[in-house]
């Protein structure tokens, strides 16, 4: 089964690089730019069961992908 | 250079390596040079570590900073044992990634994330201790800026957590001698007992007056190494 992982800084957490690109767009003059935000995408392949899977990608987002000190993360299965 | 400390030098410190550490020689020759101590290294594999007062975890890019700077490491094996040094009290010493290391391993709260300025800051800068001396120790990091929520800020403030502050040369802690977007422009924070101190700055490369002009380094080394 395949997973995408979308990690990013919590909405609380300065991220300079988001500024920064938000900053750029307005000033090359394209108006209505309001937020931008960036997120890092993991896409894995995992055997097992469906179930199996489910628990482990769970897992692999919650110990390994994501620092739940400053990020949050959305996982979204793949090829439905 | 200062001689050896008789009292320091029956402290026993290991320094831990993982691949892509780089300033565990530092430590090493340091630890030896001023305090008289020998430390092995431990290899980042161990699930058993040595008898030991004190553990460095010095600086580098371990695993080549991958997924975030000190995530990879912080899932050694060596951490295990690391945790339960940590739990009877042991002593700890983190110094960038090692600093890094310690927030991916919850054994110290809050992150170290991306600089406000996005650069790599690599420059000599005053921080203020404990005891509000100003010291000249040297950063060299891109993820340094010191994360933690509000409220979690209450608690390092009201438990005396916060170790060390960037500051101007006079002392004063304030926007402009913040050289990563730090909040309240931590440089460095204890645990709650004392014992684990995780700090971005590099107190082994200030402790020779020929070598970038700072020895404070020592004093940092020393009052560590004074708590055990």
């Amino acid at each position: 089964m395949d997973f995408e992982v979308l990690v990013q800084l919590k909405g609380e957490v300065l991220d300079p690089e988001a500024r920064a690109i938000k900053d750029t767009l307005l000033s090359h003059g394209i108006s209505g730019v309001q937020a931008v935000e960036i997120a890092k995408r993991y896409v894995i392949s995992l055997s097992g069961t469906d179930s199996e899977s489910e628990e482990k990608i769970q897992k692999i987002a919650d110990k390994y992908l994501a620092n739940p000190v400053s990020q949050t993360y959305q996982i979204n299965r793949l090829g439905q | 250079m200062s001689s050896a400390n008789p009292t320091l030098s029956s402290i026993r410190v290991g320094v831990v390596q993982f691949p892509g550490s780089n300033c565990d020689d530092d430590c090493v020759d340091v630890l030896n040079r001023h305090f008289g101590i020998v430390a092995p290294k431990i290899w980042h594999t161990e699930r058993v570590i040595p008898k030991l007062d004190a553990l460095v975890i010095p600086g580098g890019f371990s695993f080549g900073d991958y997924l975030r700077s000190g995530a990879l490491a912080a899932r050694s094996p060596v951490i295990e044992p690391i945790r339960s040094f940590a739990q009877k009290g042991g002593a700890i010493l983190g110094i960038c990634n090692g600093f890094q290391i310690l927030t991916e391993s919850n054994l110290l709260p809050g992150a170290l994330l991306q600089n406000q300025g996005m650069k790599f800051v690599c420059k000599m800068t005053r921080i203020k201790s404990p005891n509000g001396n100003v010291l000249s120790v040297p950063i060299a990091h891109g993820e340094g800026r010191y994360w933690i929520q509000e409220t979690e800020l209450r608690t390092l403030e009201d438990h005396e957590m916060i170790a060390y502050q960037y500051c101007s040369d006079e002392g004063a802690i304030d926007y402009n001698n913040n050289p990563n977007g730090s909040v309240a422009n931590i440089a460095g924070i204890y645990s709650k007992n004392k014992k684990i101190l995780g700090m971005m700055p590099h107190p082994e490369r200030a402790t020779d007056q020929v070598m970038g002009g700072s020895d404070d380094g020592i004093q940092v080394l020393r009052d560590f190494l004074g708590k055990i």
